[in-house]
């Protein structure tokens, strides 16, 4: 355990995130469960892999989707309203909604992904980008945020091997 | 009266535990911190990370709606 002041002694905690998702609402579990774990003083690291590389990218452009997500249902004049499929696929939907959700997310007084990723690079944990997914989609170390570092399945076993808690999102 | 005040009001999880943390590692040893939230779930929460981060929770409270915490600075 590490005290408030963040030193880091051989009882330290660690705990280690695979993200694999990079949509908006997604993108909420492992940036609190990591920001805070980090708060708590455990050592954290966190691989992003496939869709969740877009959460390293500089320019973050996060997008929620109605479209087969039963689940999503919006509070709107005092009911919870979703969307059918068939309507959810019209396009534009998709945009209306992240631009609801964003909202909905400011007003509650809910961070924003931005402010929890800055939470995130400025506790200092560590950020992995895989290799393969870079390779796969395209992406250029220079595209990501700086101060990250990038590895493949085995850097990450080898942490989470080690780690007290792995968690996969 | 605590050494620090933190305004948290308004703000949902995780950002009260977040800006307490932020706070508190600037703050001496054993000087205190009171933390003002009306996030509901920061009472379970505050209790949870001074359990874990050894500060010590020396009053919790609320008055009409709004949650009071005041900390220790420990460890």
């Amino acid at each position: 355990m590490s005290d408030a002041a963040g030193k880091i002694d051989a009882n330290t905690k660690s705990m280690t995130i695979i993200v694999t998702k990079g949509s908006l609402d997604w993108a909420y579990p492992p940036f609190i469960l990591g920001t805070t774990a980090a708060a708590m003083g455990v050592k954290v690291e966190m691989f992003f892999t496939f869709y969740g590389l877009a959460l390293l990218l500089k320019k973050l452009d996060l997008q929620v989707s109605p479209l087969g997500n039963p689940a999503m249902k919006m509070p709107m004049m005092g009911m919870h309203m979703g969307l059918p499929n068939l309507m959810a696929a019209i396009p534009g939907v998709e945009a209306a909604a992240t631009v609801m959700m964003k909202d909905l997310i400011k007003r509650k007084g809910v961070a924003s992904i931005e402010e929890l990723r800055d939470a995130a690079v400025e506790s200092e944990m560590t950020l992995i980008g895989c290799q393969m997914t870079m390779d796969l989609f395209e992406y250029k170390v220079e595209d990501l945020i700086p101060g990250i570092q990038v590895g493949g399945a085995a850097t990450y076993l080898g942490k989470a091997l080690k780690s007290d808690l792995n968690l996969f999102i | 009266m605590a050494d620090h005040t933190l305004d948290a009001k308004g703000l949902k999880c995780p950002l009260p535990i977040l800006r307490t943390k932020k706070v508190l590692k600037d703050l001496p040893l054993g000087k205190t911190l009171e933390v003002l939230a009306t996030d509901a779930g920061s009472v379970a929460d505050m209790r949870a990370f001074c359990q874990v981060t050894g500060n010590e929770l020396v009053e919790s409270g609320e008055t009409a709606g709004v949650y009071r915490f005041l900390l220790r600075r420990a460890g």
